[in-house]
C-alpha cells in the first residue's frame, strides 16, 4: 500500500487492525469502503479494532465508520488511544478501549507496537471446493488443486504446485507475494490487481515468485544464481 | 470376523460407479468370499438390472431400514453365482428415506453375513453420497480421465479426508489408449499427479461393457475383454494380493501387449 494511503488494514490474530493516516475521516471512510468492497466475503463476520495512537476519533466519525464495518458485517470490536474524550464515548457506544488482558489503558499519544500477523501453516493438499481464508500469511505444504483457493491477508508460499487461486494481500497490501515450486494458477491476486497463468500447454514446473511491480503482476522464475 | 465394508463413489454421474459395483461385487464372488452389494441411489435403482436381478426383487433398502422386513428377508440371491446377494434401492421413494446412521446400522449388520459389502453410491456430493460413504472402510473413487471428473474426484477426496475417511482408493475408467497416445485424453499419470491417491485399477474402454450391462450378465465374466481382466485385476487387489498397476496400450502391432509403467 502507497506512503500516502489513509489507512491500513492488517490482520492479526486479535482482528482486523485499521491504522488512520490522516485527520480527514471523510477521505478515509472512502479508502475504507474501497478495501472492503473489493473483498467483502473476506471480511464478512470479522470485527476491527482501530489503533488511533494520539489521534483524536470525532463521535461522528465515530458513528460513521461503525455503519460502513456494519453495512459488511463487520463489527466495530475496539478503538485504541485517541484521546480521553474519544474512549469516554466509545465506551458509551459499547466499543472496547482496551483488549482483553491489557492491563492499563494506553496513554494518550502512544502507539503501542502494532501486533505482528500470524502465519497459517497448512500440511495437506488443498482438494476443489476446499477453501482458507486467513487474515495473516499462510504457508502451504502440499498443492493447491484446481478449484481450491487461498486468501490470504499476508503472503502466501506454497511447496508445491498451485493450479487453484490464490490472493496475497487481500487485505490490500500491495507488497504481498506468491510463491510456489510451480505456479500455474487459474487466477493469482494481489491486492487489487489479478492476473493469470499464460497459457501454455506443456510447461515445465519451475519454483517461482509472483509480486506488484508497476501496476502489474509479474512472476519471476527462482534461480539458485538469481 | 465382520466383513470389509467398501463403497464406490465418484461425484460425477456417469463415469461408471455402478458398473463397477456390478463388476467388483461378482468378481469378488467368483473368487469364493460372500458378498453382499447395496444399492444406496434410492429413487434411481440400476444394480439389480446390472446384475440381471430386476425381476427378483421383492423387498428393498428402505422397506428394511423401516423395519418393514429383515435384511436376510430383503436380500436378493444371484442364481448362478449363490455367494453374491443383493440389496436393492427402493425404486418409489427418494434419498430423504434413510439416515446417515440407518445406513451405518444395514451395512454393518450385513458385513456380519458376508466378506464384503460393496455400497453403490449415488452420484453428487450431497446426502446421498454422505449417507453411502459414512460406513465405509474403504472408499474407491471412480474417475474418467478426463479433467470434469477428475475435478469432481478431487472434490470427494477433499470432503472425505474431511471427514476424517482417509483410506481411499481410485480406479480410472474408460481410458482410451489410443486417444491417450494423442494427447487427447489425461494418461493415468497425469490424473495420479492431480489426485494423488493410490490407483487400484484402470479400466480400458471397453464395447463389452455395455452390452455386457444390458444383458445383466457383467463384463467380469468375460474371459476375453480387457475391461473384465482389468476388474478381474482389482478384485485381487481387493484381496490383498499385490499385483503391478499395468497401463492398458491398446490393441497395437503386438495385440495386448501391456508394458508396465
Amino acid at each position: 500500500m502507497s506512503q500516502d494511503a489513509p489507512l491500513t488494514l492488517k490482520g492479526t490474530p486479535q482482528g482486523l487492525l485499521l491504522h488512520p493516516r490522516t485527520n480527514d475521516w471523510d477521505a478515509l471512510l472512502r479508502a475504507l469502503e474501497h478495501s472492503l468492497r473489493d473483498a467483502a466475503t473476506f471480511f464478512k463476520g470479522g470485527r476491527v479494532i482501530v489503533e488511533l495512537g494520539g489521534r483524536p476519533l470525532p463521535e461522528p466519525a465515530l458513528i460513521a465508520l461503525r455503519t460502513v464495518l456494519e453495512n459488511y458485517d463487520i463489527a466495530l470490536w475496539a478503538v485504541l488511544g485517541g484521546d480521553e474524550e474519544t474512549q469516554r464515548y466509545a465506551r458509551s457506544h459499547g466499543i472496547r478501549t482496551r483488549l482483553p488482558g491489557e492491563a492499563a489503558p494506553e496513554a494518550a499519544g502512544h502507539a503501542p507496537e502494532e501486533p505482528q500477523a500470524a502465519a497459517l501453516f497448512i500440511q495437506r493438499t488443498l482438494r476443489s471446493g476446499q477453501k482458507i481464508n486467513f487474515p495473516g500469511h499462510v504457508t502451504v505444504l502440499g498443492d493447491v488443486n484446481p478449484g481450491a483457493e487461498i486468501v490470504a491477508g499476508g503472503h502466501i508460499i506454497v511447496w508445491g504446485k498451485v493450479l487453484g487461486i490464490v490472493h496475497a494481500g487481500a487485505l490490500g497490501d500491495e507488497g504481498a507475494t506468491v510463491c510456489a515450486l510451480d505456479l500455474n494458477p487459474s487466477q493469482l491476486r494481489i491486492a487489487g490487481y489479478i492476473s493469470r497463468a499464460p497459457d501454455s500447454k506443456r510447461r515445465k514446473p519451475h519454483p517461482e515468485m509472483a509480486y506488484i511491480q508497476q501496476e502489474k503482476i509479474i512472476a519471476i522464475p527462482w534461480n539458485s544464481k538469481g | 470376523m465382520a466383513g470389509k465394508i467398501i463403497t464406490v463413489a465418484s461425484g460425477k454421474g456417469g463415469v461408471g460407479k455402478t458398473t463397477t459395483s456390478a463388476n467388483l461385487s461378482l468378481g469378488l464372488a467368483l473368487l469364493g468370499r460372500r458378498v453382499i452389494c447395496i444399492d444406496a441411489d434410492i429413487g434411481l435403482r440400476n444394480l439389480d438390472m446390472m446384475l440381471g436381478l430386476e425381476n427378483r426383487i421383492v423387498y428393498d433398502l428402505v422397506n428394511v431400514v423401516e423395519g418393514r422386513c429383515e435384511l436376510r428377508k430383503a436380500l436378493v440371491r444371484d442364481k448362478h453365482y449363490p455367494n453374491l446377494q443383493l440389496l436393492p434401492a427402493a425404486q418409489t421413494r427418494d434419498k430423504t428415506a434413510i439416515t446417515e446412521d440407518d445406513m451405518v446400522r444395514l451395512a454393518r449388520e450385513a458385513a456380519t453375513l458376508a466378506d464384503y459389502v460393496i455400497i453403490d453410491s449415488p452420484a453428487g456430493i450431497e446426502h446421498g453420497f454422505r449417507y453411502a460413504t459414512k460406513p465405509a472402510e474403504l472408499v474407491l473413487i471412480v474417475t474418467n480421465p478426463e479433467v470434469a471428473s477428475v475435478r469432481d474426484a478431487d472434490r470427494v477426496i477433499g470432503l472425505l479426508e474431511a471427514n476424517g475417511q482417509i483410506e481411499t482408493r481410485l480406479i480410472i475408467n474408460r481410458l482410451k489408449p489410443d486417444l491417450v497416445r494423442r494427447n487427447e485424453m489425461l494418461d493415468p499419470d497425469d490424473v495420479y499427479d492431480l489426485l494423488a491417491i493410490d490407483i487400484i485399477g484402470i479400466i480400458p474402454e471397453d464395447s463389452a461393457i455395455l452390452g455386457a450391462s444390458n444383458r445383466g450378465r457383467p463384463v467380469v465374466l468375460d474371459e476375453r475383454s480387457e475391461a473384465g481382466e482389468a476388474f478381474r485385476l482389482i478384485t485381487r487387489r481387493l484381496e490383498g494380493e499385490d499385483i503391478p498397476l499395468v497401463t492398458p496400450k491398446g490393441p497395437s502391432l503386438f495385440k495386448r501387449l501391456f508394458g508396465t509403467r
